[in-house]
C-alpha cells in the first residue's frame, strides 16, 4: 500500500478542476479520507504521473463517473447496527404510523441495502402500503444496483443475524429468493421505494419528510458542509419529524441543534422547535 | 490546565492478545501536555463504551473514544472506534471512514499508523503488539518513511507472535520490547 504520493496542493489542484468542469464539488469533503482514495485509484489505474491524471479527469468524462465512484466510499449493509433498527422497529414506525401518509428519505442511500431494510420493517408494522420512500445518492452507478434488488447471496446469513438482532420474527429469507450467487429482493418492497441522484452539496430541498436517514455520509464532510446539509435536512423535515444519523455522526455542534431533541442512545433526533 | 493540541503522537495497534498488554502497561504510562496516545485495537463487538470504560479503570489519564472532528490534544488516550477506519486530518483533527475493511480488519492499523505518519512525520510512534493478522506491518513501513519511531512487541512476549513477527520478517523496527518495557519506553520518549 504505497500511498501518499499526491500531494495535498495537487488534490486542490484537481478539485478546482472537477467542481469547475463538471460542477462536483468535492472541496468541503473531509481530506483525510479523499487523499486516501485519489492515491488508492492514482495506483489501481497505473497513472505515470499527477500531469496525466489531471489531464485524463479533465478532458474525459467517461472516466470522471469512474473518479467519482471511486472516491466516495459506498460500503454499507442491510440492518447494519441492528440496535438503530430496534429503536425504528419500537418507536418510531409506530409513531409515524399514526400519519395517513409517510415520507420518508434516504440520503446517500448507496447500493440500497438500508433503504431495502427499512422497507422491510415498513412492510412488518404493516405501513409500507402507505409509505413512500425517497432513496437518493450523488452516485447514479449505485443506484442502478439499487434498483435492482440483488444483492450477493453470500451476505445473507450476515443479514439475517442482523435482522433478528433487530428484533425481527420472520424468517429472513422469506424476503428473496435466491438465483446463482444472488439474492433477490421481492418487487412488493421496491414498489414503494423511488431512487433518484441528489447531491448533498449542490441540489435543494425537495420535499418535506417525516423521517430523513442520512448515515455514514456526513463523517465525509467538513463542518461547514455537514452544517449545509444540516439545515438542507432541516428544511425538508416536518416538524415532529426525525433525523437519523450514522453511529458516528451528530447534530450536537450544529446551528440546527436547539431545535432537536436527541431519543434514547441511537443517533435518532426529533424536531421539536 | 487546558487542553492543547498534541505534538507528539504514540499510536498503539494490537490484535488478538493484546488487550492484556494494554491493560499491563496503561498503569505505568505518563504523558506530557505535548503527546497524545491513540490506541487502534481488532475487536469484535461493535459496542464501544465498555472498552473505553475498562482502559479508564487502569489510568488516570482521560480515555475517549476518538470522535470525528476532535481535537487530538496531549495527555488524553484515544481509542478507535470499532468498525470504523481512524484518519487524521491536517488541522489535527480525527476523522472516521467506513470503507473496505484492510486487512480484514476495520480498524485497520496500517491506516492509522500511516495517517499520523503523514501529519506528524518524526514525532510519530508507533507501536505494534500481538495479533493473528498481518495488519500494522506496511503502517509500520510507512511511519519509518516519514522517520518516526516503530516498536513491536518482541513475539516470544505476544499472546499471539503471528502478527510482530511478520512484521519483523519484514522491516527493522527501532526496538523491539517485552511486554513489560513497552510503558518505560513511552515514558522515556516524551519530548519535555
Ligand atoms: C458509506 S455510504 C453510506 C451508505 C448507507 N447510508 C450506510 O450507512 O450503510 C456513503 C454514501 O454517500 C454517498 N455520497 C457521498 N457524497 C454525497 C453527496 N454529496 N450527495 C449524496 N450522496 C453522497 C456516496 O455515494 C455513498 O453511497
Amino acid at each position: 500500500m504505497d500511498v501518499g504520493i499526491i500531494r495535498d496542493d495537487e488534490i486542490d489542484l484537481l478539485l478546482n478542476d472537477i467542481v469547475e468542469t463538471y460542477g462536483y464539488d468535492f472541496i468541503e469533503y473531509s481530506r483525510a479520507s479523499l487523499k486516501r482514495r485519489i492515491n488508492r485509484l492514482f495506483t489501481i489505474d497505473k497513472f505515470p504521473s499527477f500531469a496525466e491524471l489531471r489531464y485524463r479527469i479533465k478532458t474525459d468524462k467517461e472516466y470522471l463517473k469512474r473518479f467519482v465512484e471511486e472516491i466516495t466510499v459506498n460500503v454499507t449493509e442491510m440492518f447494519r447496527d441492528p440496535h438503530f433498527y430496534q429503536e425504528l422497529r419500537n418507536k418510531i414506525l409506530p409513531a409515524l404510523g399514526t400519519y395517513p401518509f409517510i415520507r420518508i428519505w434516504h440520503a446517500g442511500c448507496s447500493t440500497g441495502e438500508e433503504v431495502y431494510s427499512m422497507a422491510i420493517l415498513l412492510k412488518e408494522a404493516n405501513l409500507l402500503h402507505k409509505s413512500l420512500l425517497y432513496a437518493t445518492d450523488i452516485n447514479p452507478r449505485v443506484l442502478e444496483f439499487a434498483r435492482k434488488a440483488l444483492f450477493p447471496l453470500s451476505q445473507m446469513k450476515q443479514y439475517s443475524e442482523n435482522y433478528i438482532r433487530s428484533g425481527g420474527k420472520n424468517d429472513f429469507s422469506s424476503y428473496y429468493s435466491a438465483n446463482y450467487s444472488l439474492a433477490k429482493f421481492n418487487d412488493e418492497l421496491k414498489a414503494k421505494i423511488i431512487f433518484s441522484t441528489h447531491n448533498l452539496v449542490s441540489d435543494r430541498s425537495f420535499n418535506e419528510f417525516q423521517l430523513i436517514v442520512c448515515r455514514n455520509v456526513l463523517i465525509y464532510f467538513d463542518r461547514e458542509l455537514q452544517a449545509k446539509v444540516f439545515r438542507l435536512f432541516d428544511d425538508s423535515l416536518e416538524h415532529l419529524g426525525y433525523l437519523a444519523l450514522g453511529a458516528k455522526e451528530t447534530l450536537r455542534f450544529s446551528s440546527i441543534a436547539p431545535k432537536y431533541k436527541q431519543l434514547g442512545r441511537e443517533k435518532i433526533w426529533r424536531k421539536i422547535g | 490546565m487546558t487542553a492543547v493540541a498534541a505534538t507528539q503522537v504514540i499510536v498503539i495497534g494490537g490484535s488478538a492478545g493484546s488487550l492484556d498488554v494494554i491493560l499491563k502497561v496503561l498503569p505505568d504510562i505518563r504523558l506530557n501536555k505535548h503527546t497524545a496516545i491513540i490506541i487502534v485495537l481488532h475487536r469484535k463487538s461493535s459496542d464501544d463504551s465498555p472498552l473505553v470504560e475498562l482502559l479508564s479503570y487502569k489510568t488516570t489519564l482521560p480515555v475517549k473514544e476518538a470522535e470525528e472532528k476532535d481535537l487530538i490534544c496531549g495527555q488524553c488516550i484515544y481509542v478507535a472506534p470499532s468498525d470504523y477506519h481512524l484518519l487524521i486530518e491536517r488541522d489535527h483533527t480525527f476523522s472516521v471512514d467506513f470503507s473496505e475493511k484492510v486487512n480484514y480488519s476495520r480498524p485497520s492499523i496500517d491506516i492509522t499508523f500511516q495517517a499520523a505518519a503523514e501529519i506528524y512525520g518524526e514525532n510519530t510512534i508507533a507501536i505494534l503488539l500481538s495479533g493473528a493478522n498481518s495488519d500494522g506491518t506496511s503502517g509500520l513501513q510507512e511511519v519509518q518513511r516519514y522517520q518516526g519511531k516503530t516498536v513491536i512487541q518482541d513475539p516470544r512476549t505476544a499472546e499471539v507472535s503471528y502478527m510482530p513477527q511478520y512484521a519483523l520478517n519484514n522491516l527493522t523496527p527501532d526496538e523491539i520490547l517485552a511486554d513489560d518495557q513497552i510503558a518505560d519506553y513511552i515514558n522515556r520518549q516524551q519530548q519535555a
